[in-house]
């Protein structure tokens, strides 16, 4: 089994019907799908149409007081820390793509000390270690050096967003203390998916889509997903969206979900996104999936304007990035040449203690440390 | 009321029947203000959301160890070992040797696993431990409980940050007829009214978090929660009348003719 028979199910015309049901509702449908919280299916699909938008200050309320509810007037902060740019994926939207000419920089032990030990200064307790998918530079061997040596210095949760593993690999990763891993499918849409990785390992989008769960198989207690926003059409990845986190739910009761959103600006590659997607739109997918998943963790990263983000801090969102760097070495061992490619640009620039204070205007406690080095994977 | 009401819990008298969690709030400083207007004396805290080794911790540091007693607890423990390991390094670290004991497998609703725990509460006392364990309503489950010797019982109302109120009454009364250690109604309680239903229905204590911090002034809550429990309390020592199915006039007229 896996989520792919859902996939192609929904592929049987089943998607397309409930997009072209979406242009169709009305703004009782969206009132109406207000009525009952969390939302059922058919009030998520009327919280993406768009007679939802004119709606929005209310959505956003509902959304601000369910997540209060669950996690509290809170938003926790964690920090991701590039270990290597080097790539054996062709990704068209990615800064990392192994056809760019970029310089490559995969940092060595000391330096991810070194990195490390600049961030717990700052206060951050939660880590996502990113890496590029390249096995000669970044083998498992050196993504469990990195996850032991993070956890020896101090970080209590220690996630990774790299190239996806087999279950045994992952189980190795547990026994190092990996808390959880980002895997984000691009895009559901199966087409568009070959076309924006036409080489690599990364083509294959069943392997892809079969990550969290191996992942989750294996003993990893939070799986991070979500869609490349802008790849294809807002409503259709959404709903795919809902339905992945829904099989993941049933199938692994105990493993938590996070939900990223990650969206196409400006990209170093000069990619053009197909399907852009607008702030309001942005907003609105985040604003209904909280409301369906009062449970999930919801993060938005640096790549958003702080404008943005000061809006979303609560509403929907529990879970920022503050003060990231994008390439390898950045904050300490190479911060003023910065040299080694980014992965996509840092549009909120300003520093975790600029964030704080955001977070607090807007009436909510900022949360370094919610996890204890007690708590280990499920297996 | 009778001053000497008081609750005991593991030798130890309290005048406040309400218990509170620290989480939840948006700063310490609110956090604080809550727990002084709640009268609370005993506080839960999360060991997962605070650092021991930073005097500055935004919870710790702002709960007056003079005034309350702190209970902390195993949130985030999937598994017995995970908060045999919790409850162990809190009281290596000074902070205490009571611990709320929670074992949640699943991050949805947060119920608490009856295995587990109890496998831990076993662990613990044996270890030195005063164990106060969350439990769902299960009567039986809370028999075992005792029998291992935890010094009271915490089944849930509903869902933990639910505000559903008691929608487990009809087990939590057959738990509260049967304990020989005090019931502390934990959980889903929302409202003032359901911390005075849990009184009244004869329950030593309550335990709130989530309906005082995510309040629009939780400071006025907590108040409320304290006045809540105290009616409920106080109802439940007076004697509350029967339910009846059929009406009663409250003046009854009398010296009628048949």
């Amino acid at each position: 089994m896996s989520f792919l028979h859902t996939v192609e199910y929904l592929n049987s015309g089943i998607i397309d019907s409930a997009v072209a049901k979406i242009e169709t509702l009305s703004e009782q449908d969206v009132l109406k799908a207000l009525e009952r919280i969390p939302v059922t299916p058919e009030g998520f699909m009327a919280l993406l149409s768009r007679q939802a938008d004119a709606l929005t200050s209310d959505i956003e309320i509902l959304a601000r007081e369910l997540t209060a509810q669950r996690f509290g007037r809170v938003v926790n902060l964690y920090i991701p820390l590039y270990l290597t740019n080097s790539c054996i994926n062709n990704c068209l939207y990615c800064g990392f793509g192994s056809k760019r000419e970029v310089q490559r920089k995969t940092l060595t032990l000391n330096e991810i000390a070194l990195e490390c030990q600049r961030l717990l200064q700052e206060g951050y307790k939660s880590l996502l270690l990113v890496a590029g998918e390249d096995k000669r530079w970044a083998p498992v061997k050196y993504i469990e050096s990195a996850i032991k040596l993070a956890k020896k210095l101090g970080f209590v949760f220690v996630a990774i967003e790299a190239g996806p593993m087999t279950e045994e690999e992952y189980r190795v990763l547990c026994n190092a203390g990996l808390d959880g891993v980002t895997v984000y499918q691009e895009t559901y849409e199966i087409e568009t998916y070959r076309k924006v990785h036409p080489s690599g390992p990364k083509k294959d989008y069943k392997y892809r889509l079969d990550t969290p769960e191996r992942a989750a198989r294996a003993g990893v207690r939070s799986v991070g997903i979500g869609f490349l926003l802008g790849l294809a059409d807002f409503r259709k990845e959404s709903l795919f969206l809902g339905a992945h986190i829904k099989y993941l739910r049933k199938k692994y009761w105990q493993t938590s979900i996070a939900v990223s959103f990650p969206r196409i600006h400006e990209t170093p590659s000069g990619f053009s996104p197909a399907h852009p997607v607008s702030d309001s739109e942005l907003v609105q997918i985040i604003l209904a999936v909280r409301l369906a998943n009062p449970d999930a963790v919801l993060t938005l990263s640096t790549r958003e304007a702080s404008a943005l983000r000061d809006r979303l801090f609560g509403a929907g969102i529990n879970q920022v990035s503050a003060g990231s760097k994008t390439s390898p070495g950045a904050y300490i061992v190479d911060p003023a040449g910065n040299q080694a490619a980014k992965q996509f640009p840092v549009v909120d620039d300003r520093t975790p203690a600029e964030v704080i204070d955001a977070i607090r205007k807007r009436g909510l406690e900022w949360v370094f440390k919610d996890w204890d080095l007690n708590l280990r994977p499920v297996s | 009321m009778n001053d000497n009401d008081t609750l005991t819990i593991a030798g130890r008298s309290f005048s406040s029947r309400l218990l509170m969690g620290t989480g939840k709030f948006r700063s310490p400083e609110e956090m604080s203000k809550s727990l002084d207007a709640s009268g609370t004396q005993i506080v839960t805290v999360a060991l997962r959301r605070v650092d021991l080794d930073d005097p500055q911790d935004h919870i710790l540091s702002y709960v007056d160890r003079s005034k309350y007693l702190i209970l902390p607890n195993t949130s985030g423990a999937r598994n017995a070992g995970e908060a045999v390991r919790l409850a162990r390094l809190a009281r290596a670290a000074g902070v205490s040797d009571w611990v709320k004991l929670e074992v949640t497998p699943e991050p949805r609703y947060l119920l608490p696993d009856p295995v587990e725990t109890l496998k831990a509460a076993e662990i613990l006392v044996k270890d030195g431990f005063k164990v106060l364990p969350y439990i769902n309503a299960d009567p039986v489950l809370a028999k075992r409980l005792e029998d291992v010797g935890v010094v009271t019982v915490m089944p849930l109302g509903s869902p933990i940050g639910s505000n559903r109120g008691i929608k487990t009454a009809v087990s939590i009364q057959i738990i509260i007829e049967q304990a020989t250690v005090p019931v502390v109604v934990d959980a889903g309680l929302g409202a003032p009214s359901h911390a005075a239903e849990a009184l009244e229905m004869g329950a030593d204590a309550v335990l709130v978090n989530t309906a005082i911090a995510v309040a629009n002034d939780p400071e006025l809550m907590a108040t409320a929660f304290s006045n809540g429990v105290t009616a409920g309390r106080q109802g439940y020592l007076a004697g509350l009348g029967k339910k009846l199915l059929v009406a009663e006039a409250s003046s009854p007229v009398t010296g009628l003719p048949w």
